[in-house]
């Protein structure tokens, strides 16, 4: 329920419908785009992305923002860059073009590329989508591994409550009544969770933390 | 990006090719002048047959430098195109310009009629031609710019474009069907494109116009590469998504407009010669690709040109069959080859 709308809002990649972001202390419309750039990075999916481009020239587009004005890398620039890389495992796939890669690869790219943006703020639009479950899994331990790491806050819109219960710090449950905002623990203690869906077909089971199909 | 170094040397090898293809594009021609003389006149060693001196400072000269600004000056408004709407069907033409100039002209040249003999003999002169199609581009580019301040999708504009394309073919059209046969010509021949008409005053004019839009297009360099991963991307890296968008599009409305008012509408350069250049340098940063499409463009037109003179004859085909004729099946061949094409 409105998780894109809400997540392009926040990222300033759409203007807001009402109310006010701020981050960092600063008011999201006060920012220019250089530094709004500079604070948040997003990782989307289905973008008319160039497929020609090599796996280490789309990390590099991530620098963006504090080269010069014809997109020089700097030293910095060519460590935050191989630094990325590095956190996301990349190394054997830095040479490649992207059409040669596949969805769950693609997606580690996005978010290397999102990593060497270098904000304290990453945003990511269902990074899980089109990947099986191995790589859900493997995508969302990255991304808790990288906060872990590298002491940035990751926000991620998603379907898959079982995972997320699981790795996030906190969630926001959207649905069409109500949002909440809480830990897995609190969510699950004052019974969000088994309120997201009707009840005919699943329940939420606080014993295994997980929703489960009703038999 | 780590190759770019790679590339040099194929940029150096490309200025030497586009040397060659000049000279051997002064040397050729209805009239044939010895090389040696040539050289002389060229570098005004010593006094020569005045006769050629006139055809190769007067006619063949200017016809070089016309070939290398419409050529380069068509590639890089088709590799603006491309990039800015994320389509490898893009050309310099999709914003509807040169059906801007083709109403314009059309209208100068069928319309004159209409208007009576004495007017006819004054609107159908070589300067109104230039001013009704560069006035007739500008209409179209102030409808699309209005259309891009508007909207927030910029595949849109491509349909607008086509749409005014459209359009003002329809209006041409109509204007054809009441044209005595006579003038109908005179429309043909200038949609035929020609390189040759140009006087020394019209080269410098033209080149204005060129390196104005070639300046806007460097200076669109880094938001051009950014637009690789899409405008939502873009925009979430700092890029200001519609003044890039308008400066992209008043970068290639020079280029291509002060092409078609001089050069006619010619065809198919601006849409070819970026993806000819990609196959030789697999590369999209655009601060490789530009400057090599600007050699690409003035390399093809300028074959194109020497291939449109007929060597050894004394007939000229129009430039505009010659650029596809030439052009469509390097492109065919070019992906078959390849096999797998990926934009």
């Amino acid at each position: 329920m409105g998780k894109s709308t809400l997540l392009r809002s926040l990222s300033g990649v759409q203007p807001v419908l009402d109310g006010e972001i701020s981050i960092l202390n600063t008011s999201l419309k006060d920012l220019s785009p250089e530094t709004l750039a500079q604070t948040i990075s997003v990782v989307l999916t289905e973008q008319p992305i160039s497929k020609n481009l090599s796996v280490t020239e789309l990390i590099a587009l991530g620098r963006q923002p504090y080269t010069n004005w014809i997109g020089t890398l700097s030293k910095l620039d060519k460590e935050k860059i191989s630094e990325a890389i590095t956190l996301v495992n990349l190394e054997l796939l830095k040479g490649k073009r992207c059409f040669e890669l596949s969805d769950g690869q693609l997606q580690k790219v996005l978010i290397a590329r999102a990593l060497a943006q270098d904000t304290p703020l990453i945003i990511l639009d269902e990074p899980t989508t089109h990947l099986d479950m191995y790589h859900q899994a493997y995508v969302l331990k990255l991304l808790k591994k990288l906060t872990t790491e590298t002491n940035k806050s990751i926000l991620f819109a998603t379907h898959e409550i079982n995972l997320a219960l699981q790795l996030c710090d906190k969630l926001i449950v959207m649905t069409k009544d109500f949002v909440h905002i809480g830990t897995p623990t609190e969510l699950i203690n004052k019974n969000v969770l088994s309120s997201i869906f009707p009840s005919d077909l699943i329940y939420f089971d606080n014993a295994s933390v997980s929703f489960k199909i009703k038999t | 990006m780590p190759t770019a170094k790679n590339y040099k040397a194929l940029l150096v090898i490309l200025v030497f090719v586009m040397i060659f293809m000049a000279l051997l594009n002064v040397s050729l021609g209805s009239v044939k002048i010895p090389f040696k003389d040539i050289f002389n006149i060229l570098f005004q060693q010593s006094e020569t047959n005045e006769s050629w001196q006139y055809i190769i400072l007067e006619y063949r000269l200017p016809k070089v430098f016309t070939a290398i600004l419409t050529g380069s000056g068509l590639a890089v408004s088709g590799l603006l195109m491309q990039t800015l709407f994320r389509n490898p069907l893009a050309g310099p033409y999709v914003l509807g310009l040169s059906s801007g100039a083709s109403l314009g002209v059309a209208l100068v040249i069928m319309g004159a009629t209409f208007f009576g003999g004495t007017a006819a003999a004054i609107l159908v002169s070589k300067w109104s031609l230039v001013i009704a199609s560069s006035l007739g581009s500008l209409l179209v580019l102030l409808a699309v710019l209005m259309a891009s301040a508007k909207l927030r999708d910029t595949m849109a504009i491509l349909i607008i474009g086509l749409m005014f394309a459209s359009l003002t073919a329809a209006v041409v059209s109509v204007l054809a069907y009441f044209s005595p046969a006579a003038q109908l010509q005179q429309y043909i021949f200038w949609s035929f494109g020609s390189l040759g008409n140009l006087s020394w005053q019209e080269v410098a004019i033209l080149s204005c116009f060129w390196f104005l839009g070639i300046l806007i297009a460097i200076s669109c360099i880094k938001n051009l590469n950014t637009l690789l991963l899409g405008e939502q991307y873009a925009r979430s890296l700092g890029v200001k998504i519609s003044r890039n968008r308008f400066l992209i599009i008043i970068a290639t409305s020079l280029l291509a407009g002060s092409i078609t008012a001089f050069a006619g509408p010619i065809a198919f350069v601006g849409l070819a010669v970026p993806h000819l250049i990609r196959q030789v340098i697999p590369t999209n940063d655009h601060r490789t690709l530009i400057p090599s499409v600007i050699l690409g463009g003035a390399i093809l037109m300028l074959a194109c040109d020497i291939a449109a003179q007929m060597p050894g004859s004394e007939y000229t085909l129009p430039i505009n069959a010659i650029t596809s004729l030439i052009g469509a099946p390097v492109v065919i061949w070019l992906l078959i080859r390849k096999q797998k094409f990926i934009f």
